[in-house]
């Protein structure tokens, strides 16, 4: 069976649950290898082979990770040359993106982005874009070359299905262009303790009624009780509030988790782009008219300042 | 310093988008067009290096007749003179053609004949979202590619970038020419002054087809896609569920609503 290849997203062998999310979806296309790049591999190994991985191609040279993007596409493009490969997922991040995008110049081969499925039908795969922040269903194929898919994180459920994860080496000579721009200073913010806005299952977003840096406090407690992530709006970053990472909206991150809670966010397009495909929305918002209610399975008109507090007493309570 | 900013027109972000029934593109004349608005910021960026460094920026789009309009935005913000690619088999490219287009379009006598230092790019179109285009237009140039940028230094000789990441940021730097995607609040786009309008009116535009640059029509648009949409559906908007109003115990009914669907 033909190998579907799936690079592995990581922070020194901590994999990310979008890894999980690609292997669970690769092992109905073929036969599964992980594309592990960078140090780590024994931290993650446990991981990946509980999700399916057969085989992981682990390129660990330090020179794969002191360039940005382009190794990465260069060693998928050598694994797609030497290999039968059916089809290459990566993660639909921004730099998983990017690394689709030069391994599809290089492959001659047609991209996908944003895929929340991918299967494999008559046509070879078939991947599924929900597009235009959510309104439309998009099936498409890939006409040329080896198909490149970028899927979405958290558009899977990961489902174990224990495997091998046998290690094989792969050593790639880099192409000088490959090399061209380097990494000189990798800048960590300090963690929050909390999940992965993209990954998270529980995101609570706070946008303009929050009315203040400080105040966003309240938006943070709710999201601890409830175990989930913080977003907010434009309107929130823009003023200064809460970090540009956070934003989800058209120009931000574009989120679907199980429950999305949105406190005092209007619902303007731009940021109805970036969480209308959320399983269950909520909102708070003092104004009964802010077009937020018009997609929520439950709305609270109020002041956000009563309601989060006491929202996440009750949890704390619940949780006992 | 020569710098080439790449901009895309888009439907407005503030209206509903949708597909064509008969060729699964974009619906453009349904919706106002507009400066895809994170090229304002690469706009932007591209005039702060250029009068830091006495330098000319160009802009380059590819689009339809009506792109025009986002070409004098930007010679009106005070870009210096335009490139239009326009050809109706362009119709329906998808990103792998549209950076072919762009990569000819820079290296080609009568576009930029590879004179540049700096190209620059908003680091997504509002429309489609893929970010696939300045990673290709680097793979194909063959040039660094330092994108994601928060910000950007120059010194002449060298280009350094803060690369936006989910942990943080990287710091990215390679020498020139490099590709440059920036990401929004990386400055404030300026807005046009009524003399800026003015002189955009006389800057010059050079208009360039498939032709001039060398390029097949089965090479781009629909045609040359290397990804073709299969079928579309519209899905039905989503509806309004309970809507309470707050009477002292709004939170607890929140609540209580999350645990009838399991969530917490």
């Amino acid at each position: 069976m033909a190998e579907i290849l799936v690079l592995v997203d990581h922070l020194d062998g901590d994999v990310k649950k979008v890894t999980l999310e690609l292997l669970t979806k690769a092992r109905s296309l073929g036969e599964v290898s992980a594309v592990f790049v960078g140090s780590g591999f024994d931290t993650a190994k446990d991981k990946l082979a509980e999700y399916g991985a057969a085989t992981v191609h682990v390129a660990d040279a330090d020179e794969l990770t002191a360039h940005p993007v382009a190794p990465k596409a260069e060693l998928l493009a050598k694994l797609v040359a030497d290999g039968d490969v059916a089809a290459v997922l990566v993660p639909g991040t921004a730099e998983g993106k990017e690394v689709a995008a030069r391994l599809a110049i290089k492959t001659g081969s047609g991209v996908i982005t944003d895929a929340v499925d991918v299967v494999a039908s008559d046509q070879g795969i078939v991947a599924e874009q929900s597009v235009f922040g959510g309104s439309t269903v998009v099936h498409s194929t890939i006409t040329r070359g080896t198909p490149v898919v970028a899927v979405r994180p958290n558009a899977t459920q990961p489902e174990p299905a224990p495997a091998a994860a046998e290690r094989v080496d792969v050593a790639v000579e880099l192409s000088a262009s490959a090399k061209l721009a380097t990494v000189t200073e990798r800048v960590v913010k300090s963690r929050t303790g909390r999940p992965d806005l993209t990954e998270a299952s529980i995101v609570v977003s706070g946008g303009r009624g929050v009315n203040g840096a400080e105040n966003f406090t309240v938006v943070e407690a709710l999201a601890d009780a409830l175990g989930g992530a913080v977003g907010a709006s434009r309107a929130a970053v823009d003023s200064g509030w809460y970090p540009h990472q956070s934003q989800v909206g058209q120009t931000g991150k574009t989120v679907s988790p199980q429950l999305y809670v949105a406190a005092g966010i209007s619902g303007a397009i731009q940021h109805r782009a970036g969480m209308q495909t959320s399983k269950t929305i909520v909102a708070v918002n003092k104004d009964a008219e802010a077009p937020i209610f018009d997609l929520v399975d439950f709305g609270v008109i109020g002041d956000l300042f009563d309601v989060l507090p006491q929202a996440t007493e009750e949890v704390a309570a619940r949780k006992g | 310093m020569k710098i080439v900013v790449c901009v895309k027109q888009v439907p407005d972000t503030a209206s509903e988008k949708a597909l064509r029934s008969e060729d699964s593109t974009l619906d453009r004349d349904a919706v106002d067009a507009v400066m895809n608005e994170m090229d304002e910021f690469a706009v932007e960026e591209a005039l702060q290096l250029a009068e830091r460094t006495d330098g000319e920026v160009t802009v380059l789009l590819m689009g339809p007749d009506q792109g025009t309009e986002t070409i004098r935005k930007a010679l009106s913000m005070g870009a210096h003179k335009g490139i239009h690619v326009v050809d109706d088999a362009l119709h329906g490219s998808d990103a792998v053609a549209t950076s072919a287009v762009l990569a000819a379009a820079l290296a080609s006598e009568e576009g930029a004949g590879g004179a540049y230092d700096l190209i620059i790019l908003g680091s997504e179109a509002s429309d489609a979202r893929t970010s696939l285009v300045p990673a290709m237009l680097a793979e194909r140039l063959g040039l660094p590619q330092l994108t994601f940028a928060q910000k950007v230094d120059t010194d002449g000789a060298n280009v350094t970038v803060e690369r936006l990441t989910d942990y943080g940021h990287d710091v990215v730097t390679s020498g020139l020419p490099a590709v440059v995607s920036v990401v929004e609040k990386i400055n404030e786009p300026r807005y046009p002054s009524f003399k800026g309008i003015m002189a955009a009116k006389k800057k010059p535009v050079s208009t360039l087809d498939l032709g001039d640059l060398g390029l097949d029509a089965a090479e781009v648009g629909a045609a040359g896609a290397w990804s073709k949409v299969e079928d579309f559906a519209v899905r039905p908007p989503r509806t309004t569920g309970e809507l309470v109003k707050d009477e002292g115990d709004g939170g607890k009914q929140l609540v209580s609503f999350l645990a009838s669907r399991k969530l917490v």
